[in-house]
């Protein structure tokens, strides 16, 4: 059988589809896309039959309907009259919360047990290896509600607070209520004014970066070296504080407090009316299921970013230290300045995974009852609307774009550090 | 009168290093008070530690391992720490779940075999024949689980053999590419129609087997293994060939592997746990219908799949160009080259690897207590909820976290015996 685009002399077997390599790779990915979409569509078809016998056909409209429920922990306006699509948002900001907090520490938690761990000081090296093989090799659900259960067992009850002669009193000068319930710390009120102590906070970030590039250029030229991170500091705080007191305290703090019978008014007697309990309407309160669920998450986390970064440490050669000692380079520099940013490259992509790790294990947070997304659209959404199939795809979605954005940036943070090779 | 010069004549006899720079001292001096700043972080660290153990131990240690409710701990003056008991009267089922009593030696015979399956793959100095055994386990193991008669996994294995025959027999007459897509035709009608009708009239005949229990009753430690073993081993093939489909110059497969393989990873577990309690039966032909367990092993294997196939990913990368080209010029077709000299380099670097990815799958095995299934950790609360029980926390979470310790700490040190064993640079 000859086909009229093959050139002549040449014929065309159906054969060649199989044991010629030019057409080969071509029949095999025809064949396993094939029988990819038909395996797709018979997953569809089966949803569409099953999901018309029970008579709930795909559909979104759910969201934009009332949640009917409350979510105790969040960050923007949200009532139970609000939407299920904003309760999706809630969730999803807790979700980013619980995830950026627990980042920061768990990358501080690690770097310094990491290092503390090659230290030459064998009872602290020993202590931090003890660390990292208790916390990671124990499933981190379980740190999640073992913590919650310590937390709640060990923190004063608010009844503590109760009365003249209380067993608990308040932290920090009775400015901080530290309880089994969370911790409650002074609410900032902005007046009129604090908008220019805005202003003058960017004004100085910027300033900050400035300083940092001429101090570069000048530490280049002239070899002068300036205590930068001192500078910085003063440049950060003093002008904000001194406009902060120019424009005569703009900002207010609403300190928490307790109300009803028991509590000690201002003027230090104790209120005889009302049931006591913690003043709702000021400080911000931070739930113990978002102390618990954060703390845990970054300890485990730790032990594996510790470990990563004790590998990064070990696998820079011993000459570069050896050679910064010989420059005269103190043991400090040497790790700050030789160790760490070389370190640092072989670092960052387990970083990376560990960072993805700690957000997707916040999806735990229901162990412990914070409404993460997980909560709120795959929980108690989930379960009121009865839209399982579209609550887990949105479910899905929001974490797959969480979980790529996330490696995206660090990915290109990654190729900024890389070495550049040819 | 000159002074004769003093000389030496005999050899002194060698002297012990001063006292300051031997045995402990020296070893305290160098490790632990090398310098000032040294000796009191030392000091503070000792401190803590004491004071950590003195408030730990005495809770720990309490004559309260035969106590038969919490009230019973409360009650007795000799006990003023952890109440034990719980532990003790709980043991079973925490570590079978409500497994029938009577039938308790089987999980317990399936994981010591499964110990014996596992030998040959993780020390190389055992006889190559046991792999023979650690190809049957799977079956064995389903069958001492589940139970029920014995021709059904008999004539599973059935399949594979006909599959083979019909292979060896096919290939002389049609050519061995299409010899292999009927045989695995053949195998697959086999398992689909012939295994059911005929395992039942076999055991018409000849009722050899044990007592049937049903998933639900699993629980316990006996249901994280279980579902953390049968993940990594279902999970092991389906990996290799994503890891290869990644590889792959073939764009669709290079395509679907990464597609699959990037959103299983960027989801958490618990989403796809949520699939398998009230999604999977939508994606089934209508009147399907298995039970939890056997739907969470399902996602669980295609949630390790994913990080399975990175991690052997690794091992491909990891092996030099050099392989791969002599393998070429040796004349090997694709699966040839992978079968006799990529795979095996490939899978024996990935180990570390694998054993990584199976204590995270394990520990992970924890949340399916979120959907209800009774592990540890979803047992806590239903021990809690006994009126005998109620209001113990510590004791529980302590017993638990060590059981998890145990099983995973001594893996990974397996793992770290086997990369120092791997190593062969200096």
């Amino acid at each position: 059988m000859a086909m009229a685009d093959q050139p002549a002399g040449k014929s065309f077997r159906l054969s060649m589809l199989l044991y010629d390599t030019r057409y080969r790779s071509m029949t095999i990915q025809f064949i396993m896309l094939a029988l990819f979409v038909f395996g797709v569509f018979w997953l569809l078809n089966n949803m569409y039959t099953n999901l018309a016998a029970a008579n709930k056909n795909p559909d979104f409209a759910f969201l934009s309907s009332t949640a009917g429920y409350d979510i105790n922990q969040r960050l923007i306006e949200y009532t139970s009259q609000s939407t299920n699509a904003r309760a999706w948002l809630v969730g999803l900001l807790n979700t980013l919360l619980v995830a950026f907090l627990g980042c920061i520490l768990a990358t501080v938690i690690g770097i310094s047990v990491g290092v503390l761990r090659l230290s030459k000081n064998w009872i602290v090296a020993r202590l931090m290896t003890v660390y990292i093989e208790i916390f990671r090799n124990v499933p981190v659900l379980l740190w999640i509600v073992f913590l919650n259960a310590i937390l709640s067992e060990t923190l004063p009850q608010p009844k503590d607070f109760k009365g003249v002669d209380a067993v608990a009193s308040m932290s920090f000068w009775d400015t901080v209520i530290i309880s089994n319930r969370g911790i409650f710390v002074p609410e900032p009120v902005f007046l009129s004014g604090s908008s220019i102590m805005l202003y003058v906070l960017l004004a100085s970030i910027v300033g900050i970066f400035a300083f940092g590039r001429w101090a570069r250029t000048d530490q280049e030229t002239t070899g002068r070296i300036l205590p930068t991170f001192w500078i910085k500091l003063a440049i950060f705080v003093v002008p904000t504080l001194i406009v902060y007191f120019m424009m005569g305290q703009p900002i207010d703090w609403k300190l928490p407090a307790f109300e009803g019978r028991g509590a000690i008014g201002p003027d230090g007697v104790a209120y005889t009316k009302g049931i006591f309990r913690i003043d709702a309407d000021n400080g911000i309160h931070i739930r113990r299921s978002l102390i618990a669920l954060c703390l845990a998450l970054s300890l485990y986390t730790a032990a594996f970013i510790a470990e990563a970064v004790r590998a990064g440490i070990m696998a820079i050669d011993k000459g570069q230290s050896e050679a910064a000692g010989a420059l005269g380079l103190r043991q400090n520099r040497v790790m700050s300045l030789v160790v760490l940013p070389q370190a640092l490259r072989v670092i960052i992509p387990p970083l990376i995974s560990q960072y993805l790790n700690l957000t997707k294990n916040s999806s735990l947070a229901i162990a412990v009852g914070y409404m993460d997304v997980a909560g709120t659209l795959g929980g108690i959404t989930l379960n009121q609307t009865g839209r399982a199939l579209e609550c887990i795809l949105l479910l899905m979605i929001t974490y797959l774009t969480i979980s790529l954005s996330i490696s995206l940036v660090m990915n290109l943070y990654n190729n900024s550090v890389k070495l550049k090779e040819r | 009168m000159t002074q004769e010069p003093y000389v030496r004549t005999e050899m002194l006899s060698e002297q012990p290093a001063p006292s300051g720079q031997t045995g402990i001292v020296k070893w305290m001096r160098v490790n632990l008070f090398s310098s000032i700043s040294n000796s009191i972080i030392s000091l503070l660290t000792i401190l803590v530690v004491i004071f950590a153990l003195y408030e730990f131990l005495p809770w720990m240690l309490q004559p309260s391992w035969g106590a038969e409710s919490l009230r019973e701990c409360l009650n007795d003056p000799n006990i003023t720490g952890a109440c034990w008991g719980v532990i003790n009267d709980r043991f079973n089922q925490l570590m079978f779940g409500f497994y029938p009593h009577e039938s308790q030696w089987r999980p317990l015979l399936a994981f010591v075999l499964m110990l014996v399956a596992v030998a040959p793959v993780l020390f190389d100095k055992l006889p190559r024949k046991m792999v023979w055994f650690s190809a049957l386990y799977p079956f064995l193991g389903v069958w001492l689980l589940w139970g029920g008669t014995i021709w059904g996994p008999l004539m599973v294995i059935a399949g594979f053999v006909i599959g083979v025959v019909v292979h060896k027999v096919l290939s002389n007459i049609v050519g061995s590419l299409a010899a292999i897509i009927l045989s695995v035709l053949v195998t697959i009608l086999w398992w689909l129609y012939g295994v059911g009708s005929i395992a039942g009239a076999l055991s018409g005949i000849a009722p050899i087997g044990i007592a049937e229990v049903s998933s639900s009753d699993f629980g316990g430690l006996m249901l994280s293994i279980t579902i953390g073993v049968s993940g990594i081993a279902l999970s092991l093939p389906i990996g290799i060939v994503l890891a290869l489909g990644r590889q792959s110059d073939m764009f669709v497969i290079k395509l679907l592997s990464v597609g699959f393989i990037e959103f299983i990873r960027g989801v958490p577990l618990i989403t796809l746990l949520f699939t398998a309690s009230v999604l999977l039966n939508f994606f089934l032909p209508p009147g399907t219908n298995f039970d939890l367990v056997l739907r969470v092993i399902i996602m669980v294997t295609i949630f390790a799949s994913a990080y399975m196939a990175e991690v052997i990913r690794g091992g491909l990368a990891a092996l030099p160009t050099g392989q791969y080209e002599a393998a070429d010029a040796l004349g090997l077709d694709y699966w040839q080259s992978m079968q006799l000299i990529i795979m095996p380099q490939a899978l024996k670097i990935s180990i570390p690897g694998i054993v990584g990815t199976f204590i995270g799958l394990f520990k992970d095995t924890t949340l399916v207590s979120i959907i209800g299934l009774l592990d540890p950790v979803g047992l806590i609360v239903s021990i809690q909820g006994t009126s005998d029980w109620n209001g113990i926390v510590w004791e529980l979470y302590t017993f638990i976290a060590l059981m998890f310790w145990v099983f995973t700490f001594s893996m990974s040190r397996y793992s770290m015996y086997l990369e120092n064993k791997l190593k062969t640079s200096h």
